[in-house]
């Protein structure tokens, strides 16, 4: 059996045939599919696969996002934060314009624009300081996940931010209705993840990123303008992050300081467990759909079954993390 | 070791096969290496002389025949057994961990102790006299990622000469030296050997290999050629040997007289801290040389000037006034710049070749999509163009050899259609065939019209390939030659900044 990759900068190349660093998400999710199916007759149900589905659009539009700043030798850390932050300045911007604008179509642009302006600015703050300051991605979005979770915190004056109880009606056809039966969360991911792999692989950002990853200084002498990428990198993930919030907002109608914990850990797991190398240079964007996928297929499996708690969500999902950078690297070793 | 002949040899292979895979690349090769004497491995990129030392010095086992040691077979299983019985290896790439001190580099893995601590105090003096014999200025509590390159090559020996070494291997030792450095470290190298040391170097200077081997082993496609003592070879018998073709004359001869058109003109063009004040011309399809010693500000000049570092001064490019702030911007003006440093600036060794060759100039390939089917021909045409031997189309940047990707960064370059190219250090580290290849195309380019700018630590090369020759000293522009004057002597002079003709060292 022999497997070519299809992808330009593929590392390593697998000696004995069969290449693990490609198949290897593709078969944990397949047997994923499996263990879940046998165990539990719903779950390979029209509801239960809409509902995994659903739930995943959120992390994973952000890991789309992640998965580009990662590959450009990234890292954002605030991306939990930014959401709950982002989430809860919408709900605040709508409650107050609701009194003069009354419940519509004008609250709800202005609310989807709140979220979207607000993510474009996060990502540039972040992207600026570390383009342009020169600081440490990792403290850089240390600081910034720390502050937006205490700005949220701040405006829900430590309790929570709830949407105006008409205006959750009017929206809540963002998260819950669709097209053809499918929910918009589940297209919006859709659409932003076929978009996210033709620019990795077919566009000359998704090439820069790559570049840049692996060696920004030969990017800098091969006239990229490594700083601008880089920053493109953090304000596109930004914006996915404002995306992602839209969608989230109307399913609970409120943010507090408890919303989007850790999502920024399932977003970089996920990437990581899809085959994007940690240290960039090398990234795909459909290894981090089957990423989310998988992470989200463990919590349901383990909500859908008795045999382990569902609290151990979290431990298992931190093997698997750990699993899948140990592969990484002995496909690495064989080079 | 009272009992040893001079001629026994202290390190030999008998008939060492080596393969990688189903691919042979040594052949039943024999060198010994007998103390008290320098031998010098020469041979074209690609011969087996880099596999040949990882041998000797315990890096790679041999798949066939014996390495031996003071006469008795040994099997080394690692550098670090062989290091434990007196062979060291130099790496070319250092083998130094950047953010140590240079005292904690020379004492890694064998630190002294008192009790539980550390000796610091001894370690730092048994440093210090090591460097002072070395003549290395740097002091023993430097960070190493602070010191230059010439001075981690003196710490490298320096290491070795902590682990008392027997062999001493030495993998193209000058090929970051300037003249001044190199000949410092030969000066080293004279005393080791008085002290009954055995060396191997190699390296691509066959003036060096003259001026320092007491004999020479020539390498090709994996095997030796010929082993005889240097004073029996003449360098043009070096090149032929290595070559294994009589080579005609290294530099092509211009042909068709030179434009008057002035195509760059640069006047006090400043980078702070490196380059004062340096103004010159660049005519149409004139190869312009600079020279100067390293550290001169020969390179970031230029880097400055194509936007790769802060600078100012006046640039006119075809007559018209200039702003050039990123290289992407003289690239847009038909500018561009060839690193030096082919490992770490100039490839992205991780990728393919083909994303490596169109790097620079991706954006003629987006529309806005890439396309995939132009770009390998681009590559194809560029592996004919520039003959890029390699192993496989597919294959990643770092497994061609040195020269070949020396080829590909220029194929690289060229990509991006300059008008104007500064290409630095054209031929280091590569062997005399690929170099002839190298030069001829250089010269093409020029006769095409384009106008090129070559920077050059080899005299000879600086002054073969370019009409004129720009010496910088300190950061300015020191002088220039051109016609009868373009001489080894007159640059060196300039250079150092020397009225009369001696070759002393330039302080610090």
């Amino acid at each position: 059996m022999t497997t070519t990759t299809e992808g330009g900068a593929a590392p390593a190349k697998a000696r004995h045939g069969v290449n693990l660093h490609v198949l290897g998400p593709i078969l944990a999710l397949i047997a994923l599919v499996i263990v879940g199916a046998l165990m539990n007759s719903n779950f390979l149900s029209a509801g239960n696969v809409t509902n995994v589905l659903a739930r995943s659009a959120f992390i994973g539009i952000i890991a789309v996002g992640m998965t580009f700043v990662i590959t450009a030798g990234g890292l954002d850390l605030s991306v939990g934060s930014m959401a709950a932050f982002i989430a809860g300045l919408m709900i605040l911007v709508m409650n107050l314009a609701l009194p003069s604008m009354g419940v519509g179509l004008p609250v709800m642009l202005l609310g989807i624009a709140t979220a979207l302006v607000a993510g474009l600015v996060a990502g540039w703050i972040n992207g600026i300081l570390i383009t342009t300051m020169r600081i440490e991605a990792f403290i850089v979005t240390l600081g910034t996940m720390g502050i937006y979770r205490s700005l949220v915190t701040w405006l829900a004056d430590g309790g929570t931010l709830s949407l105006d109880f008409g205006l959750r009606t009017a929206l809540q056809p963002l998260y819950y209705s669709g097209i053809l039966g499918i929910s918009w969360p589940i297209i919006v991911f859709a659409i932003v993840a076929i978009i996210g792999e033709v620019v990795m692989r077919m566009t000359a950002f998704g090439r820069y990123c790559a570049a840049i990853g692996s060696n920004d200084q030969v990017a800098r002498y091969s006239s990229v303008n490594v700083n601008r990428m880089r920053l493109y990198t953090y304000v596109g993930l930004g914006l996915l992050v404002g995306i992602a919030t839209i969608m989230y907002v109307p399913r609970l109608g409120s943010a507090s300081s408890a919303t989007g914990v850790l999502w920024e850990l399932e977003a970089i797991a996920a990437v990581i467990i899809g085959g994007t190398v940690l240290k960039g240079g090398f990234g795909r964007v459909w290894g981090t759909v089957i990423g989310v996928l998988i992470l989200s297929l463990i919590g349901n499996i383990l909500n859908l079954t008795d045999a382990v708690s569902p609290y151990l969500n979290g431990a298992i999902q931190g093997v698997i993390i750990v699993l899948a950078v140990i592969l990484q690297r002995e496909s690495k070793a064989g080079d | 070791m009272a009992s040893q002949t001079i001629s026994q040899p202290r390190l030999a292979l008998r008939s060492v096969d080596r393969s990688f895979g189903p691919v042979q690349v040594l052949h039943g090769i024999d060198i010994d290496l007998r103390p008290g004497e320098v031998h010098a491995l020469i041979g074209e990129n690609g011969a087996g002389k880099s596999t040949a030392m990882k041998i000797m010095t315990g890096y790679l086992a041999p798949t066939g025949g014996t390495v031996e040691l003071d006469g008795k077979p040994v099997r080394f299983g690692s550098s670090e057994t062989a290091e434990a019985q007196g062979v060291v290896l130099i790496h070319q790439e250092f083998n130094l961990a950047e953010q140590l001190t240079v005292e904690e580099n020379v004492f890694l893995g064998r630190e002294l102790r008192r009790g539980l601590f550390l000796d610091k105090a001894a370690m730092r003096r048994k440093t210090a006299g090591w460097l002072s014999e070395l003549r290395c200025r740097v002091a023993p509590t430097d960070r190493v990622s602070d010191i230059s390159n010439p001075d981690k090559q003196l710490v490298e020996i320096a290491k070795a000469l902590g682990r008392d070494a027997k062999v001493i291997v030495m993998d193209e030792p000058t090929a970051v030296l300037t003249n001044s450095e190199a000949e410092a470290l030969f000066e080293q190298i004279d005393r080791l050997r008085s002290e009954g040391a055995a060396i191997l170097f190699t390296s691509h200077k066959l003036d060096e290999v003259k001026r320092i081997s007491d004999r020479i082993t020539v390498m090709r496609d994996g095997v030796v050629v010929t082993t005889k003592p240097t004073s029996e070879m003449s360098e043009d018998q070096m090149a032929e040997a290595m070559v294994g073709r009589e080579l005609k004359d290294l530099y092509p001869v211009r042909r068709g007289a030179l434009s008057e058109t002035p195509a760059l003109q640069v006047e006090g063009l400043t980078v702070p801290g490196h380059a004062e004040d340096v103004s010159f011309t660049l005519r149409q399809g004139e190869i312009l040389g600079i020279a100067g010693l390293i550290g001169s500000g020969r390179t970031e000049a230029m880097e400055g000037l194509v936007g790769l570092r802060r600078h100012t001064g006046r640039v006119r490019i075809g007559g018209q006034d200039a702003t050039i702030r990123t290289p992407k911007e003289a690239q847009e003006l038909g500018l561009v710049y060839l690193t030096e440093d082919r490992k770490s600036r100039g490839l992205v060794l991780n990728m393919g070749l083909r994303e490596n060759l169109t790097l620079t100039s991706l954006r003629q390939f987006a529309k806005p999509l890439l396309d995939r089917r132009a770009e390998e021909e681009a590559l194809t045409k560029a592996i004919r163009d520039f003959d890029i031997r390699t192993p496989a189309r597919d294959t990643l940047a770092k497994n061609l050899s040195g020269g070949n990707q020396q080829k590909l960064l220029i194929a690289k370059t060229m990509l991006a259609e300059p008008k104007i190219v500064i290409i630095d250090e054209p031929t280091r580290g590569i062997d005399i065939g690929t170099k002839q290849q190298i030069y001829d195309f250089i010269h093409r380019l020029a006769a095409e019209g384009t106008s090129v700018i070559v920077i050059s630590s080899e005299l000879p090369e600086v002054i073969g390939l370019s009409d004129r020759v720009l010496v910088m000293r300190r950061g300015r522009m020191a002088g220039e030659v051109a016609g009868a004057d373009k001489t080894e002597d007159a640059i060196v002079r300039l250079a150092m900044g020397l009225g009369a003709a001696s070759r002393e060292e330039e302080p610090a």
